[in-house]
């Protein structure tokens, strides 16, 4: 098969394996792909290198997207654990719920996450923009070392533990905070940053002044045996 | 007038529980409030290797011409499922050991040896450098927990993949890399701000169990075409179930760290107390391949203390196929050289014990991003002092092997070791020595 017929392609997983599905999706350099019956697969479109605009039809398992790169993924239904883990750049987007770890240790990128996201969304994030329609379990953005979590609902026990510069932005209510995460003001940088991750993820309509923010305290980036309790 | 007799005096004893070293901790601990963080592994004495006797020939089993008659030693890993597996032209391989942890010199250093040799050496936390790439003929790029510096494009450019669920001196422990060691490029890599104390995650982000592993060891092979071998790495805690357990997960080589393994910078309760030595694990993981019919198809690298030819052939012997090194390799390349005494005695140490490897303040270089002292240590010729030791390794291994009657390294058996201690004849299930009695085995 050459790359030339590998555009603008519908890939049935009813008859055609997820390694055969994958490999032409890494073969490519460009084109818009959709992707039939995944019926939850794990590892789907994952890997991908090159612009390309994926759709899948149906639920996805384990990782979709994983390591993403250039390319642009919508998933049409709900994901599993590892949503986009790892994403570099490109485009993640889930019209209905994800799993846990969604964007996990993501380095950059765009996540959307239209549905809920389950516990430790943004676990380990590295630089990568998440933005979730609907509210995130517990411990999410737990380690979070860079980019943006943005919840438009509410978001669970421990938000935010052990962050380092990751920022933070939520509509709703915040259970609870995790250690070294505070509260911050939100000033006009932080009013215009989110303005534009709205506007990316399809949230235009969605008014920045209505978040809060939450950011580092930074009292653990040293080991101080006056912090111990806060571990 | 006569003196009265002398009363003999009791001589000071010191308590052999509380020893100098143990009231050293306590009053530091009273002092500062918190455990002592160094490198390294286990310092306290264990079972181990020497514990081990090679029988050699006798009547019943003639042994080959040193010199002569060959003794392979080359070793594949990770041909289960990979189309692209390792060939290693010796069965020793350089541990994960990061930069960051080490200087740029140091890694190095360790890629022109071991590529010198035909052996690969391995990434560690905090991602490939080009240095690192460039020098090494075959790489395994570690996939740990942290994820920092992790990147699909490294995945591909690797030789093959590890997936660090623990390592031997800290089993469930991660990583730490303090604030003086997080250089303007360290912290690039890891996406962290300058100069902070950094403390690595202990679970991975995205999976826990078998379960879960088995479906990650699927993305990553996804990922990179099913061409790189993927290894499970485990500290040594519970090796029969973690070995049956990667196995399931689908790994193509099993990677075995004792608690003598080192470690850049961990609590030395945690390096001392956690995880069991390597002699006492490798039994254990050899059971579970064999059981499920895989011993040698998913091929066991063992590591955790090793320092001669002999160990590397005790290490085959019990069924391993291949060893890794890391702070053997180090010492090689210059880690603790005496030449530096006077450096180390104002550090408040000497050469040998150095351990502070988290402080940034080597005198050998190594483990330190200090810019003045790092190039202290000469890449090629540090990679050359490497390269001989592996050399010497091989050779001390492959004469043991010889003086057995084995014609390739990995054709050692436990048949031909004996032991010098019960609990190492116990742990390793060979005889002890002069007796056909193995505790737990015998039925005696």
């Amino acid at each position: 098969m050459t790359v030339a017929t590998l555009r603008n392609s519908v890939l049935d997983l009813a008859t055609a394996s997820l390694r055969d599905v994958n490999r032409t999706l890494h073969l490519a350099e460009a084109g818009s792909f959709e992707v039939m019956h995944p019926n939850g697969a794990h590892a789907l479109a994952c890997g991908l290198d090159a612009p390309l605009d994926v759709t899948v039809r149906g639920h996805v398992g384990y990782y979709c997207g994983g390591m993403n790169k250039a390319a642009s993924i919508t998933v049409d239904g709900n994901a599993g654990t590892g949503l986009a883990e790892n994403i570099m750049s490109g485009t993640v987007r889930v019209t209905g719920d994800a799993s846990q770890s969604a964007g996990a240790s993501g380095h950059g990128g765009l996540v959307v996450i239209e549905g809920d996201a389950s516990a430790r969304c943004g676990i380990s994030m590295k630089g990568v923009d998440i933005v979730v329609g609907g509210s995130v379990g517990h411990m999410s953005a737990f380690m979070a070392q860079a980019g943006s979590l943005v919840v438009l609902g509410d978001a669970g026990d421990a938000l935010g533990d052990s962050i380092y510069e990751a920022r933070l932005y939520v509509r709703g209510t915040v259970a609870s905070l995790g250690a070294d995460c505070v509260e911050k003001p939100m000033r006009d940088e932080h009013l215009a940053a989110l303005r534009v991750l709205l506007d990316r993820a399809g949230y235009a309509g969605v008014d920045p002044a209505a978040f809060r923010r939450y950011g580092s305290a930074r009292r653990l980036y040293h080991f101080k045996v006056d912090n111990v309790g806060a571990y | 007038m006569s003196q009265p007799p002398k009363i003999p005096r009791t001589l000071p004893r010191k308590s052999a529980t509380f020893d100098d070293h143990t009231l050293a901790e306590i009053r530091r601990a009273a002092a500062t409030g918190i455990y002592d963080i160094r490198g390294a592994g286990a310092k306290r004495r264990l079972p181990h290797f020497d514990d081990l006797l090679f029988l050699g020939a006798s009547i019943s089993r003639y042994p080959l011409e040193g010199y002569r008659e060959a003794c392979r030693t080359d070793v594949i890993l990770g041909d289960r499922y990979a189309s692209k597996p390792i060939h290693l032209k010796i069965p020793i391989t350089i541990a994960g050991m990061s930069f960051g942890s080490l200087s740029a010199q140091a890694k190095e250093a360790l890629g022109r040896g071991a590529s010198a040799m035909g052996t690969s050496t391995t990434t560690g936390d905090g991602g490939m450098t080009d240095e690192e790439r460039r020098h090494s003929t075959q790489l395994v790029y570690q996939y740990l927990p942290s994820r920092y510096g992790m990147n699909p494009d490294d995945l591909r450019r690797a030789d093959a993949i590890e997936v660090v669920v623990g390592q031997g001196a800290k089993p469930g422990g991660g990583g730490m890399l303090l604030g003086q060691k997080i250089s303007a490029r360290v912290a690039a890599m890891r996406s962290l701000p300058e100069g902070i104390d950094q403390r690595s995650a202990c679970r991975h982000p995205d999976w826990t169990g078998p379960d879960d592993l088995e479906i990650k060891i699927r993305e990553l092979r996804e990922i990179t075409n099913w061409e790189k071998p993927i290894y499970v790495k485990v500290g040594a805690s519970r090796p029969y179930y973690d070995t049956a357990l990667a196995v399931k997960s689908g790994a193509d080589v099993v990677v075995l760290d004792g608690m003598q393994g080192g470690t850049a910078a961990t609590q030395e309760v945690f390096i001392e107390h956690v995880g069991i030595p390597i002699l006492a694990a490798i039994r254990p993981a050899v059971a579970a391949l064999q059981e499920l019919d895989m011993h040698r198809k998913v091929q066991l690298v063992v590591s955790g203390g090793i320092r001669n030819g002999a160990d590397v052939a005790k290490c085959l012997a019990l069924g391993a196929d291949a060893v890794s090194i890391g702070t053997a390799a180090l010492v090689a390349i210059g880690d603790n050289d005496p030449r530096w005494e006077a450096e180390y005695n104002a550090l408040g140490t000497t050469a040998g014990a150095y351990d502070d490897w988290h402080e940034g303040t080597d005198p050998a270089g190594i483990t330190t991003q200090d810019p003045a002292l790092a190039a202290r240590l000469d890449p090629v010729e540090a990679g050359r002092r490497l390269a001989n030791y592996l050399a010497v390794l091989t050779l001390e291994c492959q004469t043991i092997a010889r003086a057995n009657g084995k014609s390739d390294v990995r054709n050692l058996e436990p048949e031909d070791l004996v032991a010098l201690t019960v609990e190492a004849a116990a742990m390793a299930k060979v005889p002890l020595a002069g007796t056909d009695w193995i505790p737990g085995v015998s039925g005696r």
